[in-house]
C-alpha cells in the first residue's frame, strides 16, 4: 500500500501547485519530403505529418485522463523548413499554410520549425526562408518560426543578426492589428538544441530519428510551495529541496514521456528538465527567486540565485530521467510570468539584468517587450549581445523581443491565454546601426586558456 | 494493474459503500482501504485492482471525478504508475 502522504502530496501538486506536464512534441523528418515542386512537396508534408500525428492529441488526452496529470501542450516540430525548401525552391510561405493546415487537422497548439540554420552562412532556402518569415507568422495562426545566428562552434554570423533585426520588425509591423503576435511566435537563437520541445525555437534536427516523443516538464509553483514550508533553511539546503522537488516533477515527465512513446509507437526522446512559468499566479519563476528571498525578482541577487535555482534543477532532473535534453533549465519568460510582469512594471527589472540572469538559466530574453520605435539595428545589436553569452559560455541563448508598434515605455501589450502580458520595457537608444551594418562573421571563442 | 482512487471533502454517510458499488459496477476489486477525517474534512485513499475493468480505465476515471462533483467531493482515479514514478527510486 502507497503511503497516504505521498499520495496526498502528488495530489496537491497537481490541484493547487500547477504540476502539468507543459508539452509533448512529436518531432517528424520532412527530409523526405522534398521534392523539386513546391506543391507536391506541400503535398507530402501534409500525408506526413498527418500520418504521423493523427493520434498524438488522442494519446495524450488518454494518458491525462487515466494518470490524472494535465497535459497543456500537444506540438510537433519538423525539419527546419529552409532545408525543404532548398530543394523545391518557391515560395516558402505555402509551406507554412501548409502547417497550418496540419496543426487544424491533428489539433495540435503548435507546429515548429519553420526555420533555419545560417549560423556559419547562408545556403539555398535559408535567405528566402528568412524573408518570408513575418508573412508566414502573419498568415497562420499555430506556427512557430525560429533561426539559428550563432554557435560555439562557428561564432556569430552578423549578417544573419542584422536581418533578423529587420525581420522581428517587419512580423510586429503586419501583426500590429493582432497585439504584434508575429514575434512572440518567433525566437533567434544561439547553439539552438535539435531534440528542443518547447515553442517558439523547437525544430526536428537533422540527426533526429525519423520521427520522436519528446517532453517537457514544468512545475514552478511546487517548487514555491516545497520552499514556502521550510523558511529557515541556508542556501544549501534550498539547493537540495529544490533537487529532490525536480525529481518528482522530472519522474512524471518520463513516466508521461514513455507511455506516450509506446502508446504511439514512435521512439522516445528526451525529457526537458525545464521550470516553464505561466501567467497563472502561483506558477511563476520569480516568485521562487522570491521565495529565496530577494524583495523582487531582479534585485541585486537575482543572478546568483537564479544560478542556484537553475543548477539545482538540472541536477534533481538528471537522475529521474533516462535522456535529457533540450533546453533544460528555467525559463524567464517575462509575459508568461506574474512575477516578471510585476517587477518589470515596477522597474525592478531591467533588460541588463535580464542579459545577466540569461548568462546562468536556460534559454534567454525572452518575450520581452519593447518600444516599438525600436530601430531595427537596436534589436539586431540585443540579439547580438544575446548570442554572445551563449557563444562564448557554450550554452543555448536566444532572443525573442516584440516591438510593440504604436506603443511606449510605460504601455501594456496584452497577448492573453499563456502567452501572457507585459509592460513595454526601455531598451538603450544609443545606435549601433554602424556596429550591425559592418556585416561578417564574430569568429568563435578559444577552447581553451578559459578565464 | 492497479490504480488509486482518492475522495476528498466533507464527511458523509455512505461515502465508501457507495464509491465501492461503483467500483464493483465496472469489476474493479478493491483492495485495500485508508481513510481519515480531519475538521470535517474526510480524505479516502483506495488501492483497487483494475486488471478485469469492464471499460477503458480513462472513462472510469472521468465517471468517478464527475460522480464527485455531484455530491460534492472530489474523487480522483489515476493509474498506481503515477504515485510509483514519483515517490519510488
Amino acid at each position: 500500500m502507497f503511503n497516504t502522504k505521498d499520495i496526498l502530496e502528488t495530489i496537491h501538486m497537481i490541484s493547487d501547485e500547477h504540476l502539468d506536464i507543459r508539452t509533448v512534441t512529436m518531432g517528424i523528418s520532412l527530409l523526405d519530403c522534398a521534392d523539386s515542386d513546391i506543391d507536391k512537396t506541400c503535398e507530402k508534408v501534409y500525408k506526413k505529418i498527418t500520418t504521423k500525428a493523427k493520434d498524438l492529441v488522442s494519446v495524450c488526452n488518454e494518458i491525462e485522463r487515466e494518470y490524472g496529470i494535465p497535459i497543456i501542450n500537444k506540438r510537433i516540430s519538423v525539419t527546419p523548413i529552409a532545408m525543404v525548401v532548398a530543394s523545391s525552391g518557391g515560395d516558402p510561405v505555402k509551406i507554412a499554410k501548409t502547417l497550418q493546415r496540419c496543426a487544424d487537422e491533428v489539433g495540435v497548439n503548435f507546429i515548429g520549425g519553420y526555420s533555419a540554420l545560417v549560423q556559419k552562412g547562408f545556403s539555398a532556402g535559408d535567405r528566402e526562408l528568412i524573408e518570408s518569415i513575418p508573412e508566414a507568422l502573419s498568415v497562420t495562426n499555430n506556427i512557430c518560426a525560429s533561426v539559428n545566428i550563432g554557435s560555439s562552434k562557428a561564432g556569430i554570423n552578423l549578417d544573419a543578426v542584422a536581418l533578423m533585426g529587420k525581420i522581428i520588425r517587419q512580423s510586429a509591423e503586419l501583426t500590429a492589428d493582432r497585439n504584434c503576435i508575429g514575434p512572440a511566435k518567433l525566437v533567434v537563437l544561439c547553439n539552438a538544441p535539435e531534440d528542443n520541445p518547447f515553442m517558439a525555437g523547437a525544430f526536428h534536427g537533422v540527426g533526429e530519428p525519423d520521427c520522436v516523443i519528446n517532453v517537457g516538464v514544468s512545475g514552478p509553483g511546487v517548487v514555491k510551495t516545497a520552499l514556502e514550508k521550510v523558511r529557515e533553511l541556508d542556501i544549501t539546503a534550498v539547493a537540495e529541496l529544490i533537487k529532490k522537488t525536480a525529481f518528482k516533477i522530472t519522474r512524471m515527465g518520463q513516466l508521461v514521456a514513455q507511455e506516450a512513446s509506446r502508446r504511439l509507437g514512435v521512439p522516445f526522446g528526451i525529457v526537458d528538465l525545464s521550470l516553464a512559468p505561466t501567467p497563472a499566479i502561483g506558477d511563476s519563476v520569480a516568485h521562487i527567486l522570491e521565495e529565496i528571498d530577494l524583495s523582487q525578482c531582479g534585485s541585486a541577487g537575482t543572478t546568483a540565485a537564479l544560478a542556484l535555482l537553475n543548477d539545482a534543477v538540472k541536477k534533481g532532473g538528471v537522475m529521474a530521467s533516462s535522456r535529457v535534453g533540450g533546453l533544460s533549465g528555467a525559463f524567464i519568460p517575462v509575459t508568461e510570468d506574474a512575477g516578471m510582469i510585476a517587477a518589470a512594471t515596477n522597474g525592478t527589472l531591467s533588460i541588463e539584468k535580464l542579459e545577466a540572469m540569461t548568462a546562468v538559466c536556460s534559454v534567454g530574453l525572452d518575450m520581452i517587450v519593447i518600444p516599438g520605435d525600436t530601430p531595427a539595428d537596436v534589436i539586431s545589436a540585443i540579439i547580438a549581445d544575446e548570442a554572445a553569452i551563449g557563444m562564448a559560455n557554450f550554452k543555448t541563448t536566444a532572443a525573442r523581443l516584440i516591438p510593440a508598434i504604436g506603443k511606449k515605455v510605460g504601455d501594456t501589450l496584452s497577448f492573453g491565454g499563456l502567452l501572457g502580458e507585459g509592460p513595454v520595457m526601455p531598451v538603450s537608444t544609443a545606435s549601433p546601426l554602424k556596429f550591425i551594418s559592418r556585416g561578417g562573421h564574430i569568429p568563435a571563442p578559444l577552447q581553451s586558456l578559459k578565464n | 494493474m492497479q490504480a488509486v482512487i482518492s475522495v476528498v471533502g466533507r464527511d458523509k454517510v455512505g461515502i465508501l459503500k457507495d464509491v465501492a458499488t461503483k467500483c464493483a459496477d465496472h469489476n474493479v476489486n478493491v483492495i485495500d482501504v485508508s481513510q481519515t477525517v480531519l475538521q470535517d474534512m474526510f480524505t479516502m485513499i483506495m488501492l483497487v485492482d483494475i486488471s478485469n475493468i469492464d471499460v477503458k480505465f480513462g472513462d472510469f476515471s472521468a465517471e468517478m471525478e464527475s460522480y464527485g462533483s455531484e455530491i460534492g467531493m472530489q474523487i480522483r482515479a489515476m493509474h498506481e504508475d503515477i504515485f510509483n514514478s514519483m515517490h519510488r527510486i
